[in-house]
């Protein structure tokens, strides 16, 4: 809990709701006839509306990115370490748009929100979402607040994609693109640890199919399990070995299955916070999200090909522990952007923190972030004079 | 008298594409991009010279020369660039080859170890030289390989290599006659304009 907002904060903030009714065309065929979209700003849109910052949040984030909604609040927005006054993501500087992507679960239409032609919750009917979907959605949105080019879009992980997605499907809408510790397409892995998350949350009895709440029932040990599995493929071999090494709970074995090592409790803790904010459904969502995203297979899997439509500038980061989404793979996007003639700059960033490391504020990530957006700032004052 | 920048600034046709390796805060590529209107890309591995060319709005991208330039395709850029930097990589003379390969021209600078200076240093005092332009001890050198104006000539030579055209220049990287006549003696810098 914060006792005073610390300076560099946006303070308290209020989440907003967007209400769409002109229906939404979905990839997999089915259409959404109205939903809702809810979001978060930061700082003031100047008066040609050129300053505003989209971020597209990964697998688990949501709207709330950054400041805090009440003085009660234990922990501010996910990515509060980048974005306030004076911060990377300067929000003297920015307008900045956070939202919750559609099929999410904490105040965007998804499968925990009510399907108004039946009048019942959406859950395991709720229609499968891509990114290409996101994107659509989200220039809807930026429509609805009067935002016809965003100075930058920015995204880690499965937020990155929706960056690349982005400047693909809409190349006159963005100026630059900042794309951090994410990847072109999903690797066979990337893919194999989704489909365990699902199974295992599939087949936890407590699913009912995807229609829990119907059945007044929350599939903890699935999802947890997901989690936990999930958490592992985001932290280094390094990270985990120096948080908890072969620490024990106990002075001796204990030869049972309870907690014999540290990092036991710590992943079961993980498991089962997460399933006290996050919805089963949603969870599956946006793994299928992350296992469909493709954007080369429009152009025969050249890569450069359809990222030659793109038009504005690039940043691409990545960090060298990172093994879900490896250095390699940023490197994929940027070969394919240099093919392509494109304005490109991208940085490795030395960390131990593995695919964790885009939520962690490196001085050194920052720094580079911070460069990239003051240039982006400046080259906005200039065009105003 | 001309600086070596003017000098490969002359050198260079406006609008191409252009791959400066090891291209440090970007001066080069800057000066390039901003009068020749190339298309042009850095390679640093200095986290202070990358985020400077950031700064700049240079495209720089953080890669490890020393481990290889695959991601690059075969004739994919006008130009190549390197300067002052050959003699820091493991492998020159691959790395010439790998220029060669992903570049149909390449422009090289390096210091000339043939320097009278150097040379009068090793002679008269029998240790290695250490001088303004050439600031380190033998042992926390980045500078792994020393060879000469003539060297690399000769390697050219042996790799049928074409020298399009060359300069040789003093400590403050200008031109004079002299510098010219001998090259392997009075320059501290070579400029090699090269192709297959």
């Amino acid at each position: 809990m914060p006792d005073v907002i610390p300076a560099d904060s946006v303070g308290i903030v209020t989440p907003q709701i967007a209400q769409f009714d002109t229906p939404l065309a979905l990839s997999c065929g089915q259409t959404l006839s109205s939903y809702q979209l809810i979001y978060e700003t930061y700082g003031t849109l100047n008066q040609s509306a050129s300053n505003a910052i989209l971020i597209c949040h990964a697998l688990s984030g949501d709207h709330h990115a950054a400041g805090y909604h009440a003085m009660s609040d234990t922990k501010p927005g996910w990515w509060d370490t980048a974005i306030g006054p004076g911060k990377a993501i300067d929000t003297d500087k920015f307008f900045v748009i956070a939202l919750n992507n559609l099929g999410g679960c904490c105040g965007s239409t998804g499968p925990t929100s009510i399907n108004p032609e039946t009048g019942q919750r959406w859950e395991a009917s709720f229609p499968i979402v891509t990114v290409e979907d996101w994107v659509e959605s989200q220039a809807r949105l930026a429509d609805l607040l009067g935002i016809q080019t965003f100075a930058a879009i920015v995204g880690g992980s499965l937020g990155g994609m929706q960056v690349l997605e982005w400047s693909i499907r809409f190349p006159t809408r963005l100026k630059s693109a900042v794309i951090v510790a994410s990847a072109p397409k999903l690797s066979t892995q990337n893919i194999a640890f989704n489909e365990v998350a699902r199974q295992s949350i599939r087949r936890d009895p407590d699913f009912f199919d995807g229609n829990y709440i119907d059945n007044d029932s929350v599939p903890t040990n699935g999802l947890g399990l997901a989690r936990m599995l999930g958490h592992i493929t985001y932290l280094s071999d390094d990270a985990m070995g120096a948080k908890f090494g072969r620490q024990m709970r106990h002075d001796s074995y204990q030869y049972n299955y309870g907690i014999e090592f540290e990092v036991e409790s710590y992943l079961r803790y993980q498991g089962e916070a997460f399933t006290k904010r996050f919805d089963a459904n949603t969870y599956m969502l946006m793994t299928k999200a992350l296992d469909y995203f493709d954007p080369a297979s429009q152009t025969n899997g050249d890569l450069s090909a359809v990222l030659s439509r793109a038009q504005c500038e690039f940043l691409l980061v990545s960090f060298t522990t990172d093994w879900r989404f490896s250095p390699e793979r940023s490197e994929e996007i940027v070969n394919a952007l240099v093919k392509a003639g494109k304005q490109v700059s991208y940085a490795k960033i030395e960390a131990a923190e593995g695919h964790d490391a885009f939520l962690f504020p490196i001085p050194r990530y920052m720094a580079v972030l911070n460069t990239f957006l003051s240039r982006v700032a400046n080259s906005l004052t200039t065009e105003v004079k | 008298m001309r600086s070596d920048l003017e000098m490969i600034d002359e050198w260079v046709q406006p609008n191409i594409r252009v791959l400066d390796l090891a291209c440090g805060p970007g001066e080069l590529l800057h000066h390039l991009i901003q009068n020749k209107q190339v298309k042009g890309y850095g390679l640093e591995i200095g986290p202070d010279d990358l985020n400077t060319c950031i700064e700049k709005g240079i495209p720089v991208l953080e890669q490890n020369i020393d481990e290889g330039l695959q991601n690059f395709d075969d004739q994919s850029f006008d130009l190549v660039l390197m300067t002052h930097a050959l003699q820091q990589f493991r492998r020159p003379d691959l790395l010439i080859d790998e220029m060669l390969r992903i570049g149909k021209e390449c422009i090289i600078t390096f210091p000339n170890f043939g320097h009278w200076r150097s040379r009068l240093h090793l002679a008269l005092k029998g240790r290695m030289p250490v001088s303004d332009f050439l600031p380190y001890n033998w042992y926390d050198t980045p500078n792994i390989h020393f060879f000469t104006f003539q060297d690399f000539e000769r390697l050219c030579r042996e790799k049928d290599i074409k020298i399009l055209r060359w300069a040789a220049v003093d400590g403050q990287l200008k031109d004079h006659w002299w510098i010219r006549s001998m090259p392997n003696l009075f320059s501290e810098t070579a400029i090699f304009h090269i192709s297959r």
